[in-house]
């Protein structure tokens, strides 16, 4: 679970001579600062070195094992003044009284027991704070501070401080996170355990008495007692099951709850009758042993990844506060508060948070998270700017035009996707079985019902209940929630996470797989350069290098990061027009690079569909052009042969067409590809599909596929770094385990089968228990014995089956 | 045998007061957070303040619960 820092640092500084930061691990510059012995990379990793050392909690690099910290960033104090807004303190901070206040940030940064260690002793680094304590899994932090003392963004700041910022973004605001449902389960189970155990031992005396039968005081004491303990199984453990049956009746659907819910009322009736007319002894320990061996199935059902959430909208996407000119005076604002012809103000690497148009500076925004388009698209003063773009280059201001939630991006949250409660989902395979079981059940009973009712009218009703009694469905209920929720643990080993138990079933019934292609197909921020035209030697190389130095445009940047090492010469009269390109003159050549029209190039329908392509001429002679390119990730070719075999397969891109020729060939010409799709055109298309009665499963990775993600019957998203962001989703994938996608497709089927048979095993099990109850022959005895047995069997078999095919498949090392 | 209804009596009142305690257990956020106790139990207790810091957690987490 706890990652160590800087894997085998002590062997790379003992090979290259290096010396690592005492505070970070990181190798530190040849002007290392000094403390004594002890060297840092930074003032930043000096400072807490110091903070920790005044404070006596150098412990903090001794509680890992590994050494080090966590290196600050770099400037911090500034961003967290929205933190003086009464109205943000009140709706970040859980509880507040006069003295105390309770909050809980998000640290991403914790990752080991050090910082546990360290963020549990924040009250040793500031007297304000009353105590901390981290709940690792969820990466959260709870603090208890004297708001007298220190303000909320002091303690914000004091965090960021010693290199753990809290993220506090639209969300942390939005809605709270409530983890208190999952507590009235444990409750349950707790009671409905209790009540087993107990009924359970008091049913023994009636089993074991032998010939003749147990002392009918004590037969009513135990009766009643028994009776007493179920009472609340019935009313409070296993008030789910009525609810459900009843939402699906109203509904004309017979679910696996209906069954469920007439044996447990015939069950308590029959054995209440029993009891009180005192004709036997009630098979109540049958019936709490349901109810409890049930909500076991629930708990094991609702294995949750803490630390992720698929729930998150464009809302998670944003910062929550703003920096706003008035004037001459810049301050700090929650975006709530953003209005329409406020001016912002827009850093480097910083997302515009609300549509806006341009005022002053030189703006090249990165519509990847919007769009799915990778490259930095400039704009002048006087563009209209749309929210989610994320600013490359210098700070630039900005006037308002629409606020965050009017915004163009919002609005495909606006969608009716978003508002269906997802139960559209392919129904279950247990509910489909269901229908037929409890036909199939009360068909049996009515039968053996009307045969008894002629030949021994007396034992009609006893027969009618017992085959009730005996076919509740609770092996076939059980299938399901182990070998799903087993699958779930097993898919969450190998860094695919799943939203629940419900997204296995669907993604072994998929048929169709579309992809997305920027950050999916292709790696997110690593591109290559792919250059087109005239050949160039090494001086021209250097010339178009020289040029390209001078600019501060990311596309030069990135070109000249591909013609690294070639010498510099001197330019002269060097010249950076905004959104067109440069030029300068190296020996006496002009040289000139950016887009087509600028350097002298036709505009024409090839030119068009390369966008982050640079051109560049060298006087008259030269000329050819550098387009950059998404690099695919390794494996992806495999992947994809082996997943045509079985599925249709679609790939969508909010990108342009440059990498047509390459996709058809890696997909074949059987793969539908469209090219400049927007957010609502792959929301449509996904539709358009399942329309089509094809079950669909999306992969893709950003804000541009929230749409499409939602609509599809399974939207799994890819991830770099699983615990910084994925949009609205059922399933997170880690980025590098993408490309074993066929492998977790054939689990997930696998997984299926599991189930399948687990039917036929619990059906074995029913035929055997109505056998008995068609003669008239079942006893509380024979129900006590068949009803743990069967249920432990299957318990077994979908825990078993289900590590043996993820082993089979190669999901884990054998 | 009528000893058998107090010796049944006393078990049934035992066995509620681990069902009571199972509550409590739940109630008071104990499977909530099923890691970081595992790695603050190895933390050394150097200083004194741990139990009373515990408390002040306990005390605020329910008042807020509540609310």
């Amino acid at each position: 679970m706890l990652k160590t820092h800087a894997i085998g640092l002590n062997s790379r500084e003992e090979a290259t001579g290096e010396v690592a930061c005492f505070h970070c691990g990181d190798p530190c510059p040849s002007d290392a600062i000094a403390i004594g012995e002890k060297r840092f990379c930074c003032h930043g990793c000096k400072t807490v070195y110091e903070l920790l050392h005044e404070k006596d909690l150098c412990r903090y690099y001794s509680v890992d094992g590994t050494n080090h910290g966590v290196k600050p960033p770099d400037a911090v104090s500034r961003r967290f003044e929205f933190l003086d807004d009464p109205v943000v303190i009140d709706q970040l901070c859980d509880f507040a009284d006069g003295r105390r206040r309770v909050v809980t940030f998000r640290v991403p940064g914790m990752y080991c027991s050090s910082c546990i260690w360290l963020l549990e002793k924040l009250n040793k680094l500031h007297a304000g704070v009353l105590s901390s304590r981290v709940d690792f899994l969820r990466k959260e932090l709870r603090i208890v501070f004297n708001p007298d003392s220190i303000s909320l963004r002091d303690l914000a700041v004091l965090l960021a401080s010693i290199g753990y910022e809290p993220s506090i973004n639209l969300e942390s605001v939005a809605k709270r996170r409530n983890r208190f449902t999952d507590k009235k389960l444990y409750y349950k189970v707790g009671v409905a355990g209790f009540a087993f155990g107990n009924v359970m031992l008091l049913s023994f005396p009636h089993y074991l008495a032998g010939e003749g039968g147990l002392d009918p005081s004590f037969r009513k004491f135990f009766g009643y007692i028994c009776l007493a303990l179920s009472l609340p199984v019935l009313v409070y453990c296993a008030s789910d099951y009525f609810k459900s049956a009843w939402t699906g009746l109203k509904q004309r659907f017979l679910n696996i709850d209906v069954p469920i819910a007439l044996g447990i009322i015939v069950l308590f009736g029959r054995s209440a009758y029993d009891i009180v007319s005192g004709s036997g002894a009630g098979f109540l320990d049958s019936f709490t042993g349901l109810v409890f061996f049930l909500l076991i199935g629930q708990v094991f059902q609702k294995k949750s990844f803490d630390a992720l959430t698929f729930d998150r909208d464009y809302r998670s996407f944003f910062p929550l506060s703003v920096t706003v000119r008035n004037g001459s005076s810049e301050k700090s604002i929650p975006l709530t508060r953003l209005k329409v012809g406020d001016r912002i103000i827009v850093r480097n690497h910083e997302i515009v948070p609300a549509d806006a148009v341009v005022i002053r500076g030189e703006a090249g925004i990165d519509y990847s998270f919007v769009t799915g388009e990778s490259d930095v698209v400039p704009q002048k003063s006087g563009d209209v700017i749309y929210a989610g773009g994320r600013q490359v280059g210098q700070a630039i201001e900005l006037e308002v035009v629409r606020t965050t939630e009017q915004s163009h991006l919002a609005k495909l949250w606006q969608n009716d996707v978003f508002n269906s409660s997802g139960q559209s989902r392919l129904t279950r395979a247990v509910d489909s079985v269901s229908k037929y079981f409890t036909a199939a059940v009360l068909a049996v009973a009515a039968v053996s019902g009307a045969y008894w009712y002629v030949h021994d009218p007396s034992l009609a009703p006893l027969v009618v209940t017992a085959v009730l009694i005996v076919a509740c469905p609770c092996a076939l209920a059980l299938s399901t929630p182990f070998t799903f929720g087993s699958a779930l643990r097993w898919f969450g080993k190998t860094h695919v996470y799943l939203k629940n138990t419900d997204v296995v079933e669907s993604l072994a019934n998929v048929d169709t797989i579309v992809f997305d292609k920027t950050g999916t197909l292709t790696q997110t921020g690593s591109s290559r350069i792919h250059y087109h035209g005239d050949e160039l030697c090494s001086r021209e190389k250097s010339m178009i290098a020289s040029v390209l130095y001078h600019s501060t445009h990311p596309l030069s940047r990135r070109i000249l990061k591909e013609l690294d090492g070639v010498e510099r010469l001197p330019v002269s009269g060097f010249e950076e027009v905004p959104g067109k390109g440069v030029s300068g003159v190296v020996g006496g050549v002009e040289v000139k690079a950016g887009s087509a029209s600028w350097v002298g190039f036709p505009e024409d329908k090839e030119t068009r569909a390369l966008p982050s392509a640079v051109y560049v001429t060298i006087g008259n002679a030269k000329n050819g052009r550098f387009s950059i390119i998404g690099k695919y990730r390794q494996g992806v070719e495999e992947l994809v042969q082996s997943l045509r075999k079985q599925y249709r397969l679609l790939v969508l891109s909010g990108d342009h067409e440059y990498d047509r020729s390459y996709l058809e060939k890696l997909f074949g010409d059987d793969t539908k590809m469209l090219f400049r799709q927007t957010p609502e055109n792959k929301l449509a298309l996904v539709q358009g599909l399942k329309d089509e009665g094809r079950r669909v499963l999306m992969i893709g990775d950003g804000l541009n596929d929230a749409g499409a993600l939602k609509a599809a019957d399974v939207g799994i998203s890819v991830a770099e770094d699983v615990n910084t962001f994925a949009p609205a989703c059922d399933g997170i994938v880690d980025a590098e385990h993408f490309p074993r996608l066929d492998r977790y497709m054939t689990f997930a089927r696998a997984s299926y089968i599991v189930v399948m048979v687990s039917f036929g095993i619990s059906f074995l099990y029913n035929l055997a228990g109505l056998s008995f109850a068609v003669a008239g022959m079942l006893s509380p005895l024979v129900s006590a014995i068949l009803m743990p047995v069967s249920s432990v069997t299957i318990v077994a078999f979908a825990l078993l089956a289900t590590s043996i095919a993820a082993k089979r498949v190669g999901l884990v090392e054998r | 045998m009528t000893v058998l209804y107090v010796l049944i009596g006393f078990s049934l009142f035992v066995a509620l007061i681990f069902l009571a305690l199972f509550i409590w257990s739940v109630k008071s956020g104990q499977y909530e957070d099923r890691y970081t106790p595992s790695v603050r139990m190895l933390f050394d207790q150097d200083d004194t303040g741990e139990t009373k810091i515990d408390r002040e957690i306990q005390k605020t987490g329910e008042e807020s619960n509540g609310t």
